[in-house]
């Protein structure tokens, strides 16, 4: 098992560079990841972010991206919830890297 | 690719075996592909969508409110075998509030479970192109 480096603490990370523990999420943990794929998040990253984990702690499951996007058109306005709009925030995928960063596991119905 | 009309099954208690857990996976797994698809909860398959799960004591993950999302992944035909419940003592309100969005009538939130007896289980099962069994 791999380890992140979150300001001095040695976080567990799987092969896929996923959070092992669910519980070890913080913001800063987000700002390491993205650093380390040379993305800079913006306030637009965060409300993908903490929207998945919201959506996670109702649901217990990481949306399939056609959910998410269904879902933050619904939340966050018509103009966001295109997968436009989210791939240009999320290059490597909105499911999987926006899931990474928000300490989720990869999405159910990632195929 | 034409749509077929797929049916999970679901016979046993949510936790003790794997089998509850797979089912919904595989079921909002498939729900990528756009196929018309069906959940049944029949026997003790009824216990999966019963209300206030705590899976505390058994050190394992409740997923009980996973089905709130089936909605969202357009998975909005549940049937529920009237003759399991009652077998048990359960009535619907035991059961969990699913319901999905039509978005054809303005998000209208509608009840996703359909209180169905045996005999009409066995004709909705004689419709499916495919049944899968867990």
């Amino acid at each position: 098992m791999s380890t992140i480096d979150v300001n001095g603490k040695q976080i567990e990370v799987d092969e896929e560079g996923y959070l092992a523990n669910l519980n070890d999420w913080e913001p800063a943990v987000a700002e390491v990841m993205a650093a380390a794929e040379d993305q800079e998040l913006t306030d637009e990253h965060w409300d993908i972010i903490n929207f998945l984990r919201e959506y996670y702690e109702e649901y217990q499951i990481a949306p399939a991206v056609r959910v998410l996007t269904k879902a933050v058109g619904k939340k966050l306005g018509k103009e966001k919830g295109n997968s436009k709009y989210l791939y240009e925030l999320f290059p490597y995928g909105p499911g999987k890297q926006a899931c990474k960063y928000a300490g989720l596991p990869k999405p159910t119905g990632c195929v | 690719m034409s749509v077929k009309k797929f049916m999970y099954v679901n016979r046993k208690a949510p936790y003790g075996t794997i089998y509850a857990l797979e089912s919904l996976e595989v079921v909002l797994i498939g729900a990528a592909f756009d196929q018309d698809v069906s959940l049944a909860f029949i026997g003790d398959g009824v216990y999966q969508l019963t209300k206030g799960q705590n899976t505390e004591a058994i050190g394992q993950k409740n997923f009980s409110p996973t089905y709130s999302a089936l909605g969202d992944y357009d998975v909005n035909k549940i049937y529920v075998e009237k003759e399991s419940l009652e077998e048990r003592g359960l009535t619907l309100d035991d059961l969990q509030h699913l319901v999905w969005e039509d978005e054809d009538d303005d998000w209208a939130e509608k009840d996703s479970i359909r209180l169905v007896s045996r005999a009409e289980l066995a004709d909705v099962l004689d419709e499916q192109d495919i049944i899968l069994s867990f």
